[in-house]
């Protein structure tokens, strides 16, 4: 803040004040020529005008409001570039990235000085962080077995996770259920675990292009049967000579491949919907699932206690 | 002294005006004046990006909707709102929001991050009905989002008086303007900018 800035706001908070308090003395003075409680001799309609003093319980809050004003202006940032007393402030506002807010809530932290909002953090990692910190330490299939733990796991998992996966984890069309023990990308609590902090990006391509609708209608058949379904045998039979270029990802016999996330075939789980109609259109358009990253978000001791909610999901003892 | 000396404030009006307007006006000059020339709202942090024509055309979309009537854009330096919303607002983050869109109630959660926090597919499944994914929403459904398309006729136009505004757009891209939105549905649109939101903190690390 320039020094003129800083000038016009003390000069007109101090002038305001001095000229109120220099307002509030002048008409606490009678400077009529009439006494106090006598008539002003000024009529109307009956009814007349007496000389009243200001109201006394009003003068003295009018007073109290001055010291208070005073007073929190000499502790607390308010004159222009004068910090206050206290050296109070509310947060680090002059940061230019997270790697800078870090650092100047670690500096406030170690100097001691009043940020209320490095404070209040500082508090909840002395309060929280030893927990979180034990939970990380805990193997995921170990801390499944801590009632305390899937609690907090399970408030972060409906704050951060359900509005895609649902606040029962059963997900929906195109968000996968997490409760089913079918894993696009693996389900062991490693893999969780990297799901969380890295995201994921599914991709199915189009094959609109490579193929006609009769020969997608044929492929989608052969797909439905494959988790053994009865569908037409000579759609099946056409369907099945076009499936090699799928089993590039979804492997020969349709089993998936966990390592790039392309579903298992056979299992009857669909996360787009399992009719004719859904596959043919899965075919025809591609997907694109998109897992965001919560490394940044919500850090690893956290994302740590989410995942083992998730795990315990479909591996409750 | 004469008799009561307020009486002459009571009977001349354009005194009594005069008077009033400094009285109310002193609030202002001292809280809202002086911050307009401060660095912290000029200077725009480090990572932060002009918005692309496509997400400035959803930005207009954003306010056409009223958005900013649930949703704020504004995260407060309490842990209560960083646990959940993520690092509180900096004033260098909305120096090139003409109008800001700061908000000032929230119906729904605030915005000021929820770009990267949720996939392209399902803030298009939300949009188009919030109870598809989050059955307890009270969100309206914006389907018509998705049948309306973008002719581009004014983007160049509003990145043009952006500029004037201090954004820093170069003359690419306000020619580019028109063809980069152009057919997009303003669902496209409104995706982009959202996606957009609250990363300029973020990419100042990577970069």
């Amino acid at each position: 803040m320039s020094n003129f800035w800083s000038a016009w706001i003390i000069v007109l908070t101090l002038g305001l004040l001095f000229a109120l308090i220099w307002l509030l003395r002048w008409n606490m003075k009678n400077y009529t020529d009439v006494d106090e409680g006598q008539e002003m001799d000024h009529e109307f309609d009956g009814i007349v005008e007496v000389n009243n003093p200001l109201p006394k319980w009003w003068t003295y809050l009018f007073w109290a409001c001055f010291a208070w004003g005073f007073v929190y202006l000499a502790l607390y940032p308010g004159l222009g570039k004068f910090d206050g007393l206290l050296g109070w402030k509310s947060s680090n506002q002059d940061v230019q990235s997270l790697a800078e807010s870090r650092a100047a809530m670690d500096a406030s932290n170690s100097e001691g000085s009043i940020v209320q909002y490095d404070r209040e953090v500082r508090d909840a990692e002395e309060e929280f962080g030893p927990i979180f910190e034990a939970y990380a330490q805990t193997p995921i299939p170990e801390l499944i077995k801590n009632e305390d733990a899937l609690e907090v796991g399970q408030r972060l998992f409906l704050q951060n996770c359900s509005q895609c996966h649902g606040s029962n984890a059963m997900g929906g069309p195109g968000f996968p259920n997490l409760t089913d023990n079918d894993w696009l990308y693996g389900g062991t609590p490693h893999d969780i675990k990297t799901t969380l902090l890295n995201g994921r990006q599914g991709n199915m391509p189009a094959w609109s292009d490579q193929f006609s609708d009769q020969e997608i209608t044929e492929l989608a058949n052969y797909v439905a049967s494959l988790s053994g379904r009865e569908r037409d045998p000579e759609l099946v039979a056409a369907g099945k000579k076009n499936f090699a270029v799928c089993s590039a990802c979804h492997g020969p016999n349709g089993k998936g491949n966990q390592q790039l996330g392309a579903p298992n075939l056979t299992d009857n789980v669909w996360l787009y919907g399992g009719s004719i109609a859904a596959i043919e259109e899965t075919l025809h358009y591609g997907r694109n699932g998109v897992m965001p990253a919560w490394k940044d978000i919500l850090g690893e001791d956290k994302i740590h206690v989410v995942s083992a909610y998730i795990y315990s999901l479909s591996n409750d003892e | 002294m004469s008799r009561v000396k307020h009486e002459f404030v009571e009977k001349n009006l354009g005194w009594l005006s005069v008077l009033m307007i400094i009285a109310v006006s002193i609030g202002g000059l001292v809280e809202i004046t002086p911050l307009l020339f401060q660095s912290q709202v000029q200077e725009p942090v480090k990572g932060l990006k002009p918005y692309t024509a496509l997400q400035l055309e959803g930005r207009d979309i954003y306010m056409r909707e009223g958005c900013s009537n649930c949703h704020s854009q504004m995260i407060r330096p309490f842990r209560a709102e960083t646990e959940r919303y993520g690092h509180y607002s900096l004033a260098g983050e909305s120096v090139w929001d003409h109008p800001f869109l700061w908000g000032s109630k929230r119906t729904g959660p605030d915005l000021a991050r929820v770009g990267g926090r949720y996939s392209d597919d399902w803030h298009y499944v939300h949009l188009m009905n919030p109870r598809n994914v989050v059955p307890e929403s009270n969100m309206p459904a914006f389907p018509w989002l998705a049948e309306n398309t973008l002719d581009g006729a004014y983007t160049a136009k509003k990145m043009e008086a952006l500029r004037t505004l201090g954004v820093p757009y170069t003359d690419e891209d306000i020619a580019g303007a028109k063809e980069a939105v152009q057919g997009k549905t303003e669902m496209q649109a409104l995706i982009a900018y959202l996606q957009s939101l609250g990363t300029a903190l973020q990419r100042a690390d990577q970069e």
